[in-house]
């Protein structure tokens, strides 16, 4: 029994080291100049140029601009999401009109269309408007989601009747029995559902690349890909700005990690 | 009729919560759709007048050798990545749900991790590993007294460098979806199995892989309409004009015709057979999960 204890959970431990290695090994690029890493054999150990590296990210790109642009696209679009889709969502689930039905299965249906089909079209479209290399390009069509309407009508499909009902007697508008009733109960799904979207922006490539002109208005992906196409053989810089540009997200995460995997698998059985 | 309209008028405020929504679809989805059809149909550079070419865009694109070369790309890369990587991902899965296994918390935060990882930063990671020259990779199959690989030199090489991207993020993801579904399956069907003295591999075969068959199909389908989206990892790789062999995608294609070379036009079309290819798959998985409900 114990041997087989022992094996399960070398097992697990060496897929560990796979999953984290490439993580170990971006710090130790990051933190060594870029000769000791293609030297041979290289060094696998943290060295002491890590200020040497961060200064020369900071040289090549404006890297406080493009995690103030990240953060305060991703920020936006978290409000405006949690918002649009909590009130959307808790409507479908507590409220019967003509047409509520067909409405909801014409949103379910919207999330088979593949994100890439709508590329060109979406892309002139922002430029006619105007809003190729604002933040709006990118904040204002992400405002709602299929995906997060659904998630929260699952959520609030829960919600008591008598409670709504009490609210009602009460006095409250429609209005206030969702800010009122059904936004405190949702906070779980809230708080998943602002994860992802945070997640979301801070890794989007795709888009941010196509709108975004101007290179003040970056986010930190497309400054981290600047940063890789200018550099000259300066390797570890690369690597710093890309461990500068994941390292939050990794904090991040590991707050939030119980709650998310919780969200994902929850997410999982009810697909 | 009256009594309809009264209820709409009834219910305004509830088409009003429910219309940012739609307002969005309508502006950034459907319109879109529309655009898009009669957009490849024409050939524009977003600036000029469009001139209506019929299906010359789909002609030229069904001769083109490039097109073909991105789908046979996309196609093995979507290959390389995922029949191995779901197959860990399962393992990995059942085994962190054996009741033995103490800190399941952290193997599941571990094995997440990497998901979470911008994909730009894992290609900026990997093609740094897997450098012709003097990449970590290298150095370890010379410790092992094996020949070094110019990884990025063929197209093999560079597929399996994209493939492995792919699987290092994704697995994780996976290994969590299949552990919901492992602890779905009700416990006493294993304490059976274990009465009547069954292997490991026979409870793996006989009831882990019957229980979780939607839950896989849902996994495979998902991993093949990503992997015909694959567009990140070969742009960082070697930005808009590809210098590796088999690298280039259909979305890559698609991109670098629509926004680099502005042939909106075209890239339409491209867009509308990926559309095609992506919904056929869809359809053919919903078949297979509907006879699982069987």
């Amino acid at each position: 029994m114990t041997a087989k204890k022992i094996f399960v959970h070398t097992f697990l431990l060496i897929g560990v080291i796979f999953s984290i290695f490439p993580f170990y090994w971006l710090a130790v690029m990051a933190t060594n100049e870029t000769s000791a890493i293609f030297s041979f054999p290289p060094k696998l150990v943290f060295g002491d140029y890590f200020l040497v590296n961060y200064h020369h990210v900071m040289d090549n790109i404006n890297f406080y601009r493009a995690l103030f642009n990240t953060l305060f696209i991703a920020i936006t679009s978290c409000v405006l999401q949690l918002f649009f889709n909590s009130l959307t969502g808790f409507t479908f689930s507590k409220f019967k009109f003509p047409g509520s039905k067909v409405l909801f299965y014409l949103m379910m249906a919207t999330m088979m269309i593949p994100a890439q089909m709508l590329l060109v079209p979406q892309f002139i479209i922002i430029k006619e408007i105007g809003w190729l290399g604002s933040y709006k390009a990118l904040i204002v069509p992400g405002m709602a989601s299929a995906f997060g309407i659904f998630w929260i009508r699952q959520y609030a499909l829960a919600i008591h009747d008598d409670l709504l009902e009490a609210g009602r007697i009460d006095g409250c508008t429609k209005f206030g029995l969702y800010w009122r009733i059904a936004l405190p109960i949702l906070r779980p799904a809230l708080a998943f559902l602002a994860i992802t979207t945070f997640m979301g922006v801070w890794e989007d490539y795709l888009w941010p690349l196509i709108v975004l002109t101007d290179t003040s208005k970056f986010t930190l992906m497309l400054a981290l890909q600047q940063l890789k196409s200018v550099h000259t053989g300066d390797y570890s810089m690369v690597m710093t700005g890309t461990l500068l540009a994941t390292l939050p997200v990794i904090v991040f995460f590991l707050v939030v990690s119980r709650q998310f995997i919780a969200g994902i698998m929850e997410g999982a059985v009810k697909s | 009729m009256g009594g309809l309209l009264k209820e709409i008028y009834k219910s305004r405020t509830l088409y009003l919560f429910i219309s940012p929504f739609y307002i969005l679809f309508l502006v950034f989805s459907v319109f879109p759709i529309i655009f898009s059809i009669y957009l490849s149909f024409h050939k524009w550079d977003g600036i000029g007048s469009m001139s209506s070419v019929g299906f010359n865009n789909f002609n030229y694109m069904f001769h083109d050798p490039n097109f073909w070369q991105a789908m046979i790309n996309n196609i093995a890369i979507w290959l390389l990545a995922n029949g191995p990587m779901l197959v860990c991902a399962l393992v990995i899965a059942y085994v962190i749900n054996l009741s033995i296994v103490k800190f399941k918390g952290f193997f599941r935060i571990a094995f997440f991790l990497p998901n979470i990882t911008a994909m730009v930063a894992v290609v900026i990671i990997f093609q740094s590993m897997f450098g012709n020259e003097y990449g970590l990779i290298n150095f370890f199959l010379e410790k092992l007294g094996l020949d070094k690989i110019a990884w990025f030199n063929s197209s093999t090489g560079v597929r399996v460098v994209i493939a492995l991207m792919i699987a290092w993020r994704y697995l994780g993801y996976n290994a969590i979806i299949y552990l919901s579904g492992l602890q779905r399956i009700p416990k006493d069907l294993y304490e059976a199995a274990n009465l009547d003295g069954a292997t490991m591999f026979q409870t793996f075969t006989k009831i882990t892989l019957p229980m979780l068959r939607s839950i896989i199909l849902f996994s495979v389908m998902m991993s093949t309409i990503g992997g015909f989206q694959i567009f990140t990892e070969p742009q960082v790789l070697a930005g808009n004009q590809s210098p590796y062999p088999g690298s280039e995608t259909i979305v890559l294609y698609m991109f670098r015709e629509g926004f680099v070379y502005q042939n909106y036009g075209y890239a339409a079309a491209v867009s509308w057979v990926l559309f095609v290819i992506i919904g056929l798959i869809s359809v053919l998985n919903w078949k297979l999960f509907n006879k699982s409900d069987d």
